[in-house]
């Protein structure tokens, strides 16, 4: 029998990492994913954990460091935040393209500059087109599912390629609340054991990472990209399997009050939660209010979006990053291109929120709601603003 | 030999043959031709050391000569070369 | 839903405190979140640490700005720091001092219920060391009923291995001795 168990966030994550067998980890520590290095690396050293613990120099190194790992057929980890995400950057559209399926955690802190170790998602949306799945958790049972079920997704045949799981750093990394943990007989019937489809070896030699011209280029980023695309398939089973499984149900988007909502709020991330609370406050008050939350980020879900909000008339898509001098967040970007074909399409709104770990409260969420139900002919639709900042 | 198209890719692009790099005769890139004069050569295996292609080899008489597959004409091996036993021609 | 706000210094065991608490209120089926002021940690600087403890789920995760009780580590934040920031109407304060409630009333120019306990007196006598974290969480339990003193055991034990009961000891006579004002 699983047991529920009060633990900081990132060490429950770090225990999830550990029941699923990983061969190795290569982490370098910080702020505020350092916990999860800290305690991966105490469960190597305890013997509580059969792996290889690589204590790098940089992220960079760490992530060349699983990328090797996963080469050689380990099943491999790591998990950083903000700069450290950046100083991988170069490496993540390698590790996707070689297809292999390394995981790992970001406690989403904001970039500097200037210097600011709090959370919002200006870490992971500059990697948005790097090839990795890319999930949000929204508490910190999420973070530990979503961490067991990444390998199993990122390892499945059809798909082969590495998984991101964002974690808001603070918000999530550094709570201490009640989570289930899987036991390890669980797990162990939940996750096979890893089958690499090639593997660098002395006595079997490959060549891995090989040059391509502009013959073959195209091909090769066509086939990459089907594979993300194709990944869903797999998503979507794994979700099935884990709530028959565990209970608790994953859904590429998911809808809290929407079906019949004249507006709708869209969060991604931590946020989801406390703006739910704020839908129960207008709703209470006969505001038609509801709520939709994105988990998966990439593959993008175009069809269940839709779904989402087809009785929408107005959404407020919130963001967690800029995109300086361009359409809006790029949250708000994506759902605008994702309507722009529909012959009816709701009123889109855009708040930059949480920048920083500038906190986002119930009534804030109430407050946006209100303040876009109040904007008669939509004048303010399609622009963005800096949700409270000081003019 | 017609190029694949993305649905024969393998996965990741992994090659299975080891070494296949070999069928690539970089020898065509080739404008001048290192020539050994074994009476100067003394053996000492710098042309080989040196020789960024990795095409030198020592033959059983214990002197050396390129694989003109894959000899790039570089030169390298007649600048390093302390007795000046080779000497770079042109090819054609 | 109660929630609380510590107040300390950094080094002085609020985090602590509040992930014991939380740990603690889980283990005895109801839900909690234990969590720092999010940010740089700087030892002595004054630092504010939270509790929320309930019996359903908790799905606010914003900061707590209007806490139902206040708990402070260490007197001496009493006029550097505004410990009554947000206080709900009626909301509990908790002192580690030697005064009395009447006269942490007086500092505080607060007419609310307030609680004093000298803490840091009762962790040096029962464990040798002027750390009074564990000690105010039994002066916590006794003015808000969240739990039994019993509850605790099992994470003080977890975290301080052959000094638990030292601890438990403290806990239990902060407990037993807080004053509580009229």
């Amino acid at each position: 029998m699983h047991k529920r168990v009060g633990l900081e966030v990132t060490v429950a994550v770090a225990e999830a990492v550990a029941l699923c067998r990983i061969d190795m980890a290569g982490v370098y520590p910080i702020t505020p994913q350092s916990h999860i290095a800290e305690h991966l690396s105490n469960l190597v050293a305890d013997g509580v954990l059969d792996a290889e613990f690589v204590t790098v120099e940089s992220e960079h190194s760490a992530m060349s460091a699983v990328i090797g790992a996963s080469s050689a057929g380990a099943r491999a980890y790591t998990a950083t935040a903000s700069q450290g995400l950046l100083l991988m950057n170069e490496l993540l559209p390698i590790a996707s393209a070689m297809r292999l399926p390394i995981t790992m955690a970001i406690a989403n802190r904001a970039v500097s500059g200037p210097l600011n170790i709090l959370n919002d998602h200006s870490d992971i949306m500059p990697q948005r087109d790097t090839g990795w799945i890319t999930v949000f958790a929204e508490n910190g049972q999420e973070s530990v599912d979503l961490s067991i079920q990444a390998f199993k997704i990122a390892e499945h045949p059809d798909v082969m390629l590495p998984v991101c799981v964002n974690i808001d750093g603070f918000q999530l990394t550094h709570m201490v609340e009640p989570v289930e943990l899987p036991t390890q007989e669980e797990v162990d019937a939940f996750l096979p054991p890893f089958v690499p489809h090639a593997t660098l070896h002395p006595s079997r030699p490959v060549t891995m990472g090989a040059f391509s011209m502009s013959d073959y280029f195209t091909e090769i980023m066509k086939a990459k990209d089907e594979a993300i695309k194709n990944s869903k398939k797999v998503i979507l089973d794994v979700w099935k399997e884990w709530e028959e499984k565990f209970g608790r149900s994953y859904k590429p988007v998911e809808s809290y009050r929407a079906d019949d909502a004249d507006v709708v709020l869209l969060t991604m991330g931590s946020m989801g939660e406390t703006a739910g609370l704020a839908i129960d406050d207008l709703r209470a008050r006969g505001i038609k209010a509801g709520l939709v939350k994105l988990r998966l980020w990439r593959p993008f879900p175009f069809a269940e979006l839709k779904a989402a909000i087809k009785n929408t008339k107005k959404l407020i898509v919130t963001d967690r990053a800029v995109s300086f001098g361009g359409p809006g967040g790029p949250v708000f970007s994506e759902i605008k291109s994702a309507l722009f074909a529909e012959a009816s399409r709701p009123a889109a709104y855009n708040y930059i929120i949480g920048l920083g770990g500038r906190d986002v409260t119930v009534s804030d969420f109430a407050n946006m709601v209100e303040t876009v139900m109040a904007d008669a002919g939509n004048k303010k639709a399609d622009t963005y603003e800096f949700w409270g900042v000081r003019e | 030999m017609a190029l694949k198209t993305w649905k024969e890719l393998p996965v990741g692009c992994v090659v299975f043959e080891p070494g296949s790099a070999s069928e690539y005769h970089t020898g065509s890139w080739r404008s001048q031709r290192p020539i050994w004069d074994d009476a100067k050569c003394i053996k000492c295996g710098i042309c080989y050391v040196f020789c960024p292609e990795g095409c030198v080899q020592q033959g059983e008489n214990g002197f050396f000569k390129a694989d003109l597959n894959y000899c790039k004409g570089c030169g390298i091996c007649a600048h390093e070369c302390w007795p000046r036993a080779i000497k770079m021609v042109e090819e054609g | 839903m109660i929630e609380v706000r510590w107040h300390g210094r950094g080094g002085q065991g609020a985090v602590t405190s509040v992930e014991l608490l939380a740990v603690s209120a889980i283990a005895a089926g109801k839900y909690a979140q234990g969590f720092p002021s999010f940010g740089p940690e700087r030892r002595g600087a004054p630092v504010a640490a939270f509790t929320r403890i309930d019996d359903k789920k908790i799905n606010v995760r914003s900061g707590i700005y209007e806490p139902d009780v206040v708990l402070v580590l260490d007197s001496s934040l009493i006029g550097l720091v505004n410990v009554l920031d947000g206080l709900k109407p009626g909301g509990k304060v908790i002192v580690n001092t030697h005064k009395t409630p009447e006269e942490i009333k007086k500092d505080l120019n607060f007419d609310g219920p307030v609680a004093t306990v000298d803490g840091t007196g009762i962790a040096r006598k029962e464990m040798g060391v002027p750390i009074a974290n564990t000690t105010m969480i039994g002066a916590l339990l006794k003015i808000t009923g969240i739990m039994e003193l019993d509850a605790m055991k099992a994470s003080i034990e977890h975290r301080f291995g052959r000094i638990a009961q030292k601890n438990l000891n403290a806990m239990k006579r902060a407990y037993d001795e807080i004053q509580i004002s009229n």
